[in-house]
């Protein structure tokens, strides 16, 4: 799927965007600034768990905004994309305001635009290698906003294509979870012409994207649109079904499964195994949002419950953590705090989530770590002990290392703790299949170019061989292991 | 969604479901249990595999009646659905021929007993039975178990039926008199907790089958996560059933009313 050099010339020669490019001076074009989101105010905001943060842009502010992008000879944001996508293309067909034309050249690639233009860690990506960033030491040309204007374009006019589906081949394949890995595989597949089903062990569709991601960051009516599209296109999905459990691998292959491709996920909670930690009130990120987005716990009318903290401590610095955070501020927390052991700088959440964090009201108690935590007489959570940290050597991953400082200790009152430290793959097909390869950190060993394991028949992608990962990582694998298994399964029929 | 096929009243408060789910009918082993959702608003509960049927495609569920799931629950009928089922979840029981097998259940844990004694009774052990519960009308599936067992002695808190006394009066009358190769116990937290220090007493090993609150039960959200021998397992994959000697059961009493308010409250809304 590298961006094919000559290609990407031959289309950027063609007329209408040489015309485009003479339009607008370069000069004219780096002068303009960097289109601000519109978005909720922080007040109003935090009263709603599902209302969307960002509002998108207007036509008129996307066509502006894609003025400024220079259609580079040389697109080194392409090189930032981990899909290639053929990002001024489709830039410049919103500057034309050829907007449909824009979300096709986007789904050529990626089979989630609107997911990934909402939740790319674009500031790492394809935007920290936009020329305005690496030459210009200016804001880069706001390519996940464009991205998602364009699919929500698309959605919004009622002219979402379906894509075209080869004629069916009668051959049955399975996808094992219905993450974004497994979403773009059964796209891809039913392309092809393959009777693919999906195989979910909860009750929706989604994977982290539903139960995981709230609804002020992802709309699930967005991730519902999707699906909708892909059972149009043949795509069977079985809810409640654990492959390894319900039935095994054999089961299905007895039912003439012939290839599977498994995205089952990262989705076992890390704890720090610290005193008090099985305290009430202290829980893994994934129950907690689970409990909100998967269960609408938050809402009298379901019947799951969820402890509405007054004083919250959300444990960690990633994505996790800040929708955590974000979500106890909106179930009425007074106080909502981040403790994370390293600087702000060293967050691995999107700056966007910080910054949203933080317009919001969080706190954010950075170069601390917990210690341990104490209840009142029923077992409730009601104190926790934090330890200062101060910041080391780098390490392996080019961080400075976090180190202890000694004494620093203090107790925060808390009444609701969320521990969002990361996640381990999940181990339910690793165990179940006896002869697959897993390596020391539980993930599925697979060739990285076919997304192949140690089964001929088994492929695998997304968090499950890569650990926590990203949405567009994982659409990526999928896509990937679609065109190899295609071509596996050619190759047997012959 | 899962169709009822038939409802069984054992009490008031106790009924048992004859679901169709014929993969779980297929590939359930004793131990494994499913995690259910009623409707669309429903809290997921997790409830015991009490026996299947393969040919007719079928498992069994006993519920007791507690709080706004259970009784959602309670309320269907034959004809009725279940909007979402999932399993077999969790690690099936060692099954395997110690000897004698001294199997304790305490109200609606003898669902979860039963197909655990009928495995033990097939592997060729000497099974003895004991099902204890507040009063006679709480004592389930007695004719089952009598099916599977040597000897079934019932224990009633209020002596209305059987021997007047708790499960572990009756437990310690039966490992004074003869050898007891293994002990299974199955019920509220607090009667496997005596009945876990009454053989710890004696050095019988022991099994204990623990009902923590749970949300997903395949391990995604650590709801359920239990500290058995100084370390922290998940009930759900790791369990449900562990040593009984190395549980924490104060901690597991202590987890199982985490969302005791919440619950109440939901429970005055639902009533
Ligand atoms: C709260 C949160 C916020 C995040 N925010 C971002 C973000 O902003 N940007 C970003 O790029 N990434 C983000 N991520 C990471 C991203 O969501 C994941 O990398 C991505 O979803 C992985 O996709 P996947 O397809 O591998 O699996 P998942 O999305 O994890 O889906 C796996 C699915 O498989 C199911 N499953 C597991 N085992 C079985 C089985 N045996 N049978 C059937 N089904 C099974 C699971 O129930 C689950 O639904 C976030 C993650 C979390 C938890
Ligand atoms: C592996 C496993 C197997 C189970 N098998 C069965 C079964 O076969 N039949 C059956 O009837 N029940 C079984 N349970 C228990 C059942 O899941 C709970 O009774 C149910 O979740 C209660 O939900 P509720 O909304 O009705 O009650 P809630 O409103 O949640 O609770 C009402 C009261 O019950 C207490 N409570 C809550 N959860 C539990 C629990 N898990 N155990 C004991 N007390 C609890 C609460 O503290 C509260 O006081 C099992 C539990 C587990 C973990
Ligand atoms: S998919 Fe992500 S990285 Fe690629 S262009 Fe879109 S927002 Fe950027
Ligand atoms: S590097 Fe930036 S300016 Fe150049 S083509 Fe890409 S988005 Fe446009
Ligand atoms: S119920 Fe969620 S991990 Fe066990």
């Amino acid at each position: 799927m590298s961006a094919n050099k000559e290609y990407l010339q031959s289309e950027r020669e063609k007329e209408w965007r040489a015309e485009l490019r003479k339009k607008i001076a370069n000069k004219d074009r780096t002068a303009m600034i960097r289109t601000q989101m519109p978005e909720m105010n922080p007040f109003e905001r935090i009263r709603y768990q599902d209302r969307e943060v960002n509002n998108g842009l207007t036509a008129e502010q996307a066509q502006t905004e894609a003025s400024r992008c220079l259609d580079c000879p040389n697109p080194t944001c392409i090189e930032g994309c981990p899909v290639s996508i053929n990002i001024p293309k489709f830039v410049k067909y919103i500057e034309q305001g050829s907007f449909l034309e824009a979300a096709k050249t986007l789904k050529e690639t990626s089979a989630l635009p609107a997911v990934c233009g909402r939740v790319c860690p674009q500031e790492k990506q394809c935007e920290a290698n936009c020329f305005y960033t690496l030459k210009l030491k200016k804001d880069p040309v706001a390519i996940g906003y464009l991205e998602r204007f364009a699919a929500d374009y698309e959605r919004e006019s009622g002219f979402m294509s379906v894509p075209e589906v080869a004629p069916a081949n009668g051959i049955k394949v399975a996808a094992v979870g219905s993450g974004p890995a497994s979403l773009s595989f059964a796209g891809d597949m039913a392309k092809l012409g393959y009777d693919v089903t999906v195989f979910e062990a909860l009750h929706e569709i989604g994977g982290v994207l539903k139960y995981g991601i709230p609804e002020f960051r992802l709309p699930n009516k967005i991730v519902d649109v999707e699906l909708e599209n892909l059972e149009k296109m043949g795509v069977k999905f079985v809810r409640n079904f654990i492959v390894g459990k319900t039935a095994s691998f054999d089961d299905l292959k007895a039912e003439g499964f012939e290839a599977f491709f498994v995205a089952s996920g990262a989705g076992l909670p890390r704890f720090m195994n610290i005193p008090g930690e099985n305290y009430n009130g202290i829980l893994s990120s994934n129950e907690y949002l689970t409990r909100v987005n998967l269960m609408n716990a938050a809402s009298d009318d379901f019947d799951t419950p969820v402890i509405k903290g007054k004083n919250v401590a959300v444990i960690g610095g990633g994505n996790t953590a800040m929708d955590s955070v974000r979500t106890a501020k909106r179930l009425g927390a007074e106080r909502a705090m981040i403790i994370y052991r390293r600087s702000r700088a060293e967050m691995p959440a999107r700056v966007e989530e910080v910054h949203h964090a933080e317009e919001e009201g969080v706190e954010f108690m950075n170069l601390a770590n917990p210690v341990e935590y104490f209840a009142d007489e029923k077992g409730k959570v009601n104190r926790m002990r934090v330890q200062r940290m101060g910041l080391g050597e780098p390490d392996a991953s080019g961080r400075r290392r976090p180190i202890v400082l000694e004494g620093s200790e203090f107790d925060i009152p808390v009444d609701l703790v969320v521990v969002a430290v990361g996640v381990s793959p999940n181990p339910l097909i690793p165990s179940e299949v006896k002869d697959l390869k897993v390596n020391k950190w539980g993930t599925i060993e697979v060739n990285e170019e076919t997304m192949q394991s140690s089964i001929p028949e088994l492929f695998a992608g997304g968090d499950i061989v890569r650990g926590g990962a990203t949405v567009i990582l994982a659409m990526g694998d999928g896509r990937k292991a679609a065109a190899s298994m295609h071509r596996y399964l050619q190759d047997k029929h012959q | 969604m899962s169709l009822i096929v038939e409802k069984v009243l054992f009490s008031e408060k106790v009924a048992k479901f004859v679901v169709d789910a014929p993969r779980i009918a297929r590939s359930r082993k004793p131990g494994h249990f499913v995690i259910i959702r009623v409707d669309t608003k429903g809290e997921r509960i997790p409830l015991t595999i009490a026996g299947s049927d393969p040919v007719k495609g079928t498992i069994d569920l006993v519920v007791q009646k507690m709080g706004v799931s259970s009784s959602k629950l309670f309320e269907l009928n034959a004809g009725d659905q279940i909007l979402d089922l999932v399993g077999p979840l969790g690690k099936a029981t060692h099954i395997h021929k110690p000897g004698t097998i001294l199997a304790c259940g305490g109200g609606v844990g003898v669902a979860p007993m039963l197909p655990i004694v009928e495995a033990f009774k097939k592997a060729g052990n000497r099974v003895i039975s004991i099902l204890a519960a507040r009063n006679k009308d709480l004592i389930i599936l007695e004719d089952e178990i009598r099916k599977w067992s040597d000897e079934v002695i019932i224990m009633t808190d209020d002596g209305s039926y059987g021997t007047k006394g708790l499960v572990t009066a009756g437990a310690e009358m039966v490992i004074q008199r003869e050898t007891i190769n293994e002990c299974i116990a199955i019920g509220p937290a607090v009667m496997m907790k005596f009945m876990s220090l009454l053989t710890k007493k004696y050095e019988i090993p022991t099994q204990a089958s623990l009902n923590a609150i749970m949300v997903d039960g395949t391990g995604m959200c650590g709801a359920c996560r239990v500290s058995v021998g100084g370390k922290t397992l998940f009930t759900c994959i790791d369990g449900p059933e562990f040593d009984a000697h190395q549980i924490d059961f104060d901690e597991l009493i202590m987890r199982l009313g985490g969302y005791s308010d919440e619950e109440k409250h939901a429970n005055e809304r639902y009533l």
